[in-house]
């Protein structure tokens, strides 16, 4: 029999805010998380992209002194989410061979890797910390949310780029379906503001260059999109069982009615322009809910603000969603909080829990001139939901030609 | 210039305790690393690597094990500057 399952709990350190409330604040309010970078390897390297949505709070201000030092970035990221989310979640009390973390991130350890490579090269092998490989393994922040939290049905990693961590959601439901555990906490995190990733996106053209203005560099949408803002951060969801969660009185946010995951196995990095594979994976995440696609009342795009990415992901909600697409609210958070990459699906999959939960859709900023080749019904100042029970997706694509949406709904007793 | 027991002994309390977050003032010679200070052997081997650039000297793996308490690390490496 099908259980139904329900997100009880969001934490979020982001380019908008150090928590899940600073962020949704903050992201209502229309503001953007970009500025330009200050550290002294931009101008010395002579990057072509000098700004990025960089965190709003330092980890060192909010994790004790020994997790700064023996964690990477990306996880340091996935702890304060993790912890946030766990408290917001009214800490459960959970078996712990009951208890599992799905975790996602794009790119890892990378600043770690490459501060050990530089001390390899200037100082020798005797000088590389022996938390070298640990710290900068992918699986490094499930671990050490499973370690902090206590989860010992597994410490799972999703990688699949920008997909990974809508990805991991969809892995959540599937574990909980599958009776693996009673909860999930799912998410991801991403700490790639690191000149060696930004000298890479910008190489194959995939970055805004738009430096004398970086708050209105992500811009979805727009005629004059250029490219995506890099961001970092983390989210994470609590994700359970509704019958435990019930059984220990949790608030609910929203029901995760599923997810789906499928590949274009098209091209490395450009989507398939035909959109057929995202096109399965939107209408499979409602439909092997027992949903209609009649029934989908607002999306959460993908859409990083790329000249072709955001009109292949409109192909593919034409292909869904035909005549009825013109007439859902959709919204394109990343023009406020850039692209966290691993992290991006967690944090709009929160994004659209909070939406479904507060009755209110999130805006899309920098929207000034619409492309007339997309024309959505673009959500661009905060806008009510409505009483009636809503259903959304929230679709997330990566590199790789990974597709991963994930499918949510009003909470209705 | 070589440093004395007591600098020595100061350089590494205070490499041991950014490792690990124990009070310089925990660090006496007396200390075992494993028994007293609850060091494990990623950490030692941390603070290995950054004694060895802090002091300047050469700490052979084969001799870490040798080191089981604060004093003989520091005994080690007063004598290793020499």
């Amino acid at each position: 029999m099908t259980k139904r399952i329900v997100i009880t709990g969001i934490g979020i350190t982001s380019p908008l805010g150090g928590t899940t409330d600073e962020t949704w604040t903050n992201l209502l309010a229309g503001a953007s998380g970009a500025s330009p970078l200050e550290q002294e390897w931009v101008e010395q390297l002579g990057l072509p992209v000098t700004f990025a949505a960089q965190a709003a709070t330092k980890s060192a201000d909010v994790l004790a002194r020994q997790e700064v030092k023996r964690l990477d970035p990306s996880s340091q990221f996935a702890l304060t989410a993790a912890r946030e989310a766990w408290a917001d979640a009214g800490t459960p009390e959970v078996d712990p061979e009951r208890l599992l973390v799905d975790w996602a991130t794009g790119i890892g350890g990378v600043w770690t890797l490459l501060d050990a490579w530089d001390t390899l090269r200037e100082k020798g092998p005797r000088r590389v910390l022996p938390m070298t490989v640990p710290m900068l393994m992918p699986n490094g922040p499930a671990a050490a949310i499973g370690m902090d939290l206590g989860a010992r049905g597994g410490e799972r990693t999703v990688v699949s780029a920008c997909a990974s961590s809508t990805e991991s959601l969809a892995n959540a439901y599937d574990h909980l379906q599958q009776g693996l555990a009673d909860v999930v906490i799912a998410g991801g995190s991403e700490a790639a503001i690191h000149p060696l990733p930004l000298a890479s996106f910008a190489a194959m053209q995939a970055l805004s260059k738009r430096n004398d203005d970086p708050k209105i560099a992500s811009r979805p949408y727009d005629v004059d999109r250029d490219g995506f803002v890099l961001g970092e951060g983390a989210a994470a969801l609590i994700v359970e069982t509704l019958e435990h969660a019930l059984a220990r009185g949790a608030k609910i946010y929203a029901e995760l009615l599923g997810g789906a995951v499928t590949s274009d196995a098209y091209h490395i990095t450009a989507p398939d322009p035909e959109g057929t594979a995202a096109a399965r994976a939107m209408r499979a995440a409602v439909e092997n809910a027992g949903y209609s696609l009649d029934e989908v009342g607002h999306i959460n795009a993908h859409a990083t603000s790329t000249p072709v990415g955001d009109i292949a992901e409109y192909n593919a909600l034409l292909a869904v969603f035909g005549d009825r697409l013109s007439e859902i609210p959709v919204t394109a958070t990343k023009a406020s909080t850039g692209h966290l990459l691993g992290g991006a699906g967690a944090i709009e999959a929160a994004f659209t829990a909070k939406a479904l939960a507060e009755k209110v859709i999130p805006p899309t900023i920098n929207l000034d001139n619409q492309d007339p080749a997309i024309p959505l019904d673009v959500v661009t100042e905060p806008r009510p939901l409505g009483d009636e029970p809503v259903l959304a997706i929230s679709n997330s694509f990566g590199f790789g030609g990974h597709n991963a949406v994930v499918a949510l709904r009003t909470y209705v007793a | 210039m070589a440093l004395s027991t007591e600098e020595v002994l100061a350089g590494l309390a205070e490499l041991v305790n950014d490792e690990t977050g124990i009070a310089a003032d925990q660090v006496a010679l007396e200390k075992s690393f494993t028994d007293d200070l609850d060091i494990d052997s990623i950490s030692m081997m941390t603070i290995v690597v950054n004694a060895e650039e802090k002091f300047d000297v050469k700490i052979p793996d084969d001799e870490v094990k040798n080191l089981k308490t604060v004093g003989d690390a520091v005994s080690f490496i007063v004598s290793a500057q020499a």
